[in-house]
């Protein structure tokens, strides 16, 4: 940890090796600031071993399934460490599932998913890294996956 | 194999074997699309007919299908007098047909209405278009005709012709023509060529097709040659379109240019794009392509309700 710029947390999440450049649209995903009242620190394009990086702070907070899911496709090779009194107690590598449901809109906009219908948003993950989605029912590619997400 | 009870939402839910077995089990319904013979494998089946926009050629043949087999029919030709104007779901719709009928045939303005048709429906659904997606029926009998008229897909050389960009059903064809490992020639205004997805694609069963914007040259080659309208919305300035579209037209003059045998395709209704007086060369078989769509329709629906075989 001690590559970061910014101090350490006690409590909460640090979103490490994000794609250079993304770390607005995490926090974008993420609705900070919109809904947290928690202390946020973001550095970008941090020269890390491997290159540049962006990396999120977020005190008090641990994220959820779907949330982890997003951000894994606008950062594929994102990493995500729980921090509990100052120490890094899980760390993990964000991964695509082979479908991702309701997290993403089809870009299709006749595409019957953006209909009134009881379903959610459906797409196959046909890459990984660099993340490429196809929507189930439409079987189109949205091109900015990252405007795409709900 | 195993047909029965299967949705048709997409060309590629079939493998190469299957639609050959399809191919070859449409061919043996020929004399009982004309009537020649008759049979009533599908007696007691219903079929339920969902046009949610019109398409009078698809659907009549479609109904056609299920009448020469014995089957009877229900559904609509047009959503205006349908709840969905009320407002209701398609899902909604669909769970209604579903509980009336063995089999549902959509057609609907909207992408991937059938793949929500078909998560809905327990009866097999078949996708008799989707809005500008899939249209696998139009497919099969495209490559029935193929069939038909040289004996073989393999080893034809065939020439797609027109609006190659936007027409999805000609993206499903060229799947489908590489899957057979015919040799493809793309012809196209350089505003509409052929996407990469669709070239790779071919490439992944390894054919290389050929993209050029000289048609005189392609057809000197070509067995089959499958033109598609230019729809004049896609153009914004008439100028524009006019352009386009007057630099393909196929006429007995360009024919001349072409082997005997070579066949011309269109999935109809044509506008400019052929000339009336190629219907009376023995390269026309759009006619017969349009009927074709009986005897695969008949296939299908005998294979997917599990009719007496023939
Ligand atoms: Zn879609």
């Amino acid at each position: 940890m001690k590559e970061l710029k910014v101090t350490p947390i006690k409590d909460g999440t640090v979103i490490d090796h994000i794609t250079p450049g993304n770390a607005v649209k995490v926090l974008r995903i993420l609705k900070i600031p919109e809904s947290t009242t928690s202390v946020v620190s973001v550095a970008i394009n941090v020269i890390g071993k491997k290159g540049k990086k962006d990396i999120v702070k977020i005190e008090n907070r641990e994220l959820d399934p779907k949330e982890l899911d997003k951000i894994a496709l606008i950062a594929p090779k994102a990493t995500i460490n729980i921090i509990r009194d100052y120490e890094v107690v899980k760390k993990h590598k964000v991964e695509l599932p082979d479908e991702v449901i309701g997290i993403a809109k089809c870009s299709n906009p006749t595409c019957i998913s953006n209909a009134r219908e009881p379903v959610q948003s459906r797409f196959q993950v046909i890459c990984k890294d660099p993340p490429r989605i196809r929507c189930y029912y439409c079987e189109r590619e949205p091109e900015d996956i990252a405007d795409r997400i709900i | 194999m195993n047909f029965k009870k299967r949705d048709v939402i997409s060309i590629k839910d079939f493998s190469r074997e299957e639609i050959e077995y399809i191919l070859k089990y449409a061919k043996k319904m020929v004399p009982y699309a004309t009537g020649e013979k008759h049979t009533d494998i599908l007696k007691e089946k219903i079929l339920a007919s969902l046009f949610f926009e019109p398409s009078t050629r698809t659907r009549l043949s479609f109904e056609s299908a299920m009448h020469r087999l014995g089957g009877r029919i229900i559904g609509f030709a047009d959503p205006s007098g349908t709840s969905q104007k009320k407002g209701e779901s398609l899902a909604d719709t669909i769970r209604m047909a579903d509980s009336y009928s063995d089999v549902i045939v959509i057609r609907h303005p909207q992408e991937g209405a059938a793949r929500l048709a078909a998560e809905f429906a327990e009866a097999p659904v078949l996708n008799a278009g989707d809005g500008a997606g899939q249209h696998p029926t139009q497919c099969l009998l495209d490559l029935f005709t193929i069939f038909m008229e040289k004996k073989k897909i393999k080893g034809n050389n065939i020439v797609l012709l027109g609006d190659l960009k936007y027409g999805r059903t000609v993206h499903s064809l060229a799947y489908a023509l590489a899957l057979f490992k015919a040799d493809l020639t793309f012809v196209s205004p350089e505003t509409l060529k052929m996407p990469k997805e669709v070239i790779n694609e071919c490439r992944e069963f390894g054919v290389e097709p050929n993209s050029t914007s000289n048609l005189e040259k392609a057809i000197k080659e070509a067995d089959v040659l499958y033109v598609t309208r230019i729809q004049r919305e896609r153009f914004p300035d008439a100028e524009e379109y006019n352009r386009v579209v007057g630099t393909y037209k196929v006429d007995n003059n360009l024919l001349k240019q072409a082997k005997q045998d070579l066949i011309v395709m269109h999935p109809l209704p044509r506008v400019v794009e052929i000339d009336p007086e190629v219907d009376s060369t023995p390269h026309a078989v759009y006619f017969k392509q349009a009927f074709n769509g009986v005897p695969v329709r008949m296939a299908l629906l005998s294979l997917i309700l599990g009719g007496k075989k023939l």
